[in-house]
């Protein structure tokens, strides 16, 4: 296991040039989540139409692995249904050994699975820093908890 | 002062993290402990583990001697009487004492506490929760261009209202050593109480409690080779005999009736319930162990090597250094910023090679954001550190360079 493993070009540039970065207009929902140990901080807004996510938007500071990964999952979501979403945030979480499960990602197909989000798998080999991989996903966990009550 | 032999005395520095030996930069955060701490310690519980006071048998005896012993180690250390130096849980714990113990009862509305926007959310907090029971308002003293303390506006800011001043006595983020002779005297002036956090400067530097003239301190064993769980509060046997205690119970008192109760003498109306006997003892052995150094010496040391590490991180191109310049002015903590790369990932690429810093906002947040920083990684070091460990540090910052295209 390297670092170059964990901090992968495409981690990289994410963490540089972080796709939907700034704040949406239209009715949205948002939700904030901190990592008070370390500092990390992340926002997600996202817009839910009939089930479905048509737009997101993140804000933050913190670490290249927390922001890479909420940059890619903020791209991840658009388009999915919320049972897709679930699945892919389930999936992630099983990747990075968060939850339970037999790990999804096919190394003979890079990227099949989740796309630029399987990059982060070298952060597994790293523990002290899943908690910052996961820090958008629990934004994300609260903006579905929000969406559906 | 002969670091290859006291490095010897520290079974942890020869273990290896990935494979490499382990180079500890931390020491701000926690200090490892030399070989006759821990044997003090296991050697407490081997032979002479019983509880303290008022015991009527050998064991106790020896325990009491061995626990009072310590006390009056750490008051010798820092020039007190032993009867001022009052044991606690940890300088988080000494401060809120204060607070509450002092502060409580003596503050109303239009008070002020004067503290620093520099300290450690253990100096900032305590304060907060007593001005939001009294009505009292916290001023904040900002930090100068060479990341000191601004004294420059003191004598507006101090008048009658001043009740309490609490700043630290060296930061844990920039290595600034405060300006406590200029605010004691200001703090004097007013009739203020003055109170040293000094957590990083008693563990780095020779401390006179007389010489400095402050009413009160507060600092931890485990910063300075000591067992965690103890750490001191001195104060001046006035202000404590003044001051209330903030925890009843067992040991504390001089008798007790259903309604009401007295309070031992001091310290030990400060010391309720059985303390923590073994880490005292461990403490008083770490005195020992940084008697025997001198002071003056270790403080020596870290100035060179503080200095060498500027020098040197000087060199790596893309970095920022959050503290003075001059190693007179300051301490062995030196908090840092590479570029964009985040401290977090710093820290991991330097474990890699075995190098422990520490990363974040290192409990002071406010101070973060008056220095436009998110987060800084800090390397802190002590009487075992070396000039190679600065050299592996900055490898270490280049890798991460590489790592990180810049």
């Amino acid at each position: 296991m390297s670092l170059q493993e964990l901090y992968r070009g495409v981690i990289l540039d994410h963490y540089r040039n972080p796709r939907r970065r700034g704040k949406l207009t239209a009715d949205h929902i948002h939700t904030e989540g901190k990592n008070p140990s370390c500092g990390d901080e992340f926002a997600l807004d996202v817009i839910i139409e009939n089930g479905v996510v048509t737009d997101s938007a993140i804000q933050g500071q913190g670490c290249s692995i927390s922001q890479a990964s909420g940059s890619m999952m903020a791209d991840a979501i658009i388009g999915k249904t919320l049972d897709e979403v679930q699945d892919l945030a389930h999936t992630f979480k099983v990747m990075m050994t968060i939850e339970e499960g037999e790990n999804p990602i096919d190394p003979d197909r890079p990227g099949a699975v989740l796309g630029d989000l399987e990059a982060l798998q070298g952060v597994r080999k790293f523990p002290v820093r899943i908690k910052c991989a996961d820090l958008p996903w629990t934004t994300l966990a609260d903006a579905l908890e929000q969406a559906t009550t | 002062m002969d670091v290859a032999r006291i490095r010897k005395d520290f079974p942890i520095l020869s273990r290896t993290i990935n494979g490499k030996p382990l180079i500890y930069l931390d020491s701000a955060a926690t200090s490892q402990k030399p070989q006759q701490v821990i044997d003090t310690v296991s050697d407490y519980y081997e032979r002479i583990n019983a509880n303290v006071h008022r015991g009527a048998y050998t064991l106790a005896d020896e325990a009491t001697t061995a626990y009072e012993g310590a006390r009056s180690r750490v008051a010798q250390f820092i020039n007190a009487s032993s009867s001022e130096v009052v044991f606690t849980r940890g300088t988080t714990q000494a401060i809120n004492m204060i607070a509450y113990g002092w502060g409580l009862d003596r503050l109303k509305p239009g008070d002020k506490i004067v503290l620093t926007v520099a300290e450690h959310h253990s100096n900032l907090v305590p304060w907060q929760i007593i001005a939001r029971h009294t009505g009292a308002e916290l001023v904040h003293l900002g930090i100068d261009s060479d990341y000191r303390i601004d004294i420059s506006d003191i004598d507006r800011i101090f008048d009658d209202s001043v009740k309490i001043v609490s700043i630290s006595g060296m930061s844990n983020v920039t290595g600034a050593i405060g300006p406590i002779a200029e605010l004691t005297e200001a703090a004097h002036r007013v009739g203020a109480i003055m109170i040293v956090d000094a957590a990083q400067s008693v563990p780095h530097m020779p401390t006179d409690v007389q010489a400095l003239g402050v009413d009160f301190i507060a600092f931890s064993s485990h910063k300075m080779l000591g067992p965690t769980g103890i750490g001191v509060l001195w104060g001046k046997r006035e202000r404590l005999e003044a001051m209330e205690p903030v925890e009843g119970g067992g040991e504390m008192i001089l008798d007790v009736h259903l309604q009401e109760s007295t309070w031992a003498p001091i310290p030990h109306k400060f010391e309720a319930g059985t303390p923590p006997i073994a880490q005292a003892v461990g403490l008083g052995a770490a005195v020992d162990y940084l008697t025997e150094i001198g002071m003056e010496n270790v403080r020596e040391h870290e100035k060179q090597i503080t200095a060498y590490a500027l020098d040197r991180l000087s060199e790596v191109p893309d970095i920022k250094i959050f503290g003075p310049s001059d190693v007179a002015m300051r301490g062995g903590a030196v908090s840092l910023a590479l570029g964009d790369i985040h401290a977090h990932d710093l820290a991991t690429i330097l474990d890699e090679d075995g190098i422990a810093v520490r990363a974040g906002h290192h409990c002071a947040k406010p101070l973060m954001r008056e220095m436009k920083a998110i987060s800084t990684a800090r390397a802190s070091f002590y009487i075992y550190n070396t000039n190679e460990d600065v050299d592996a540090l900055v490898e270490g910052l280049h890798k991460a360079r590489v790592i990180f295209g810049l």
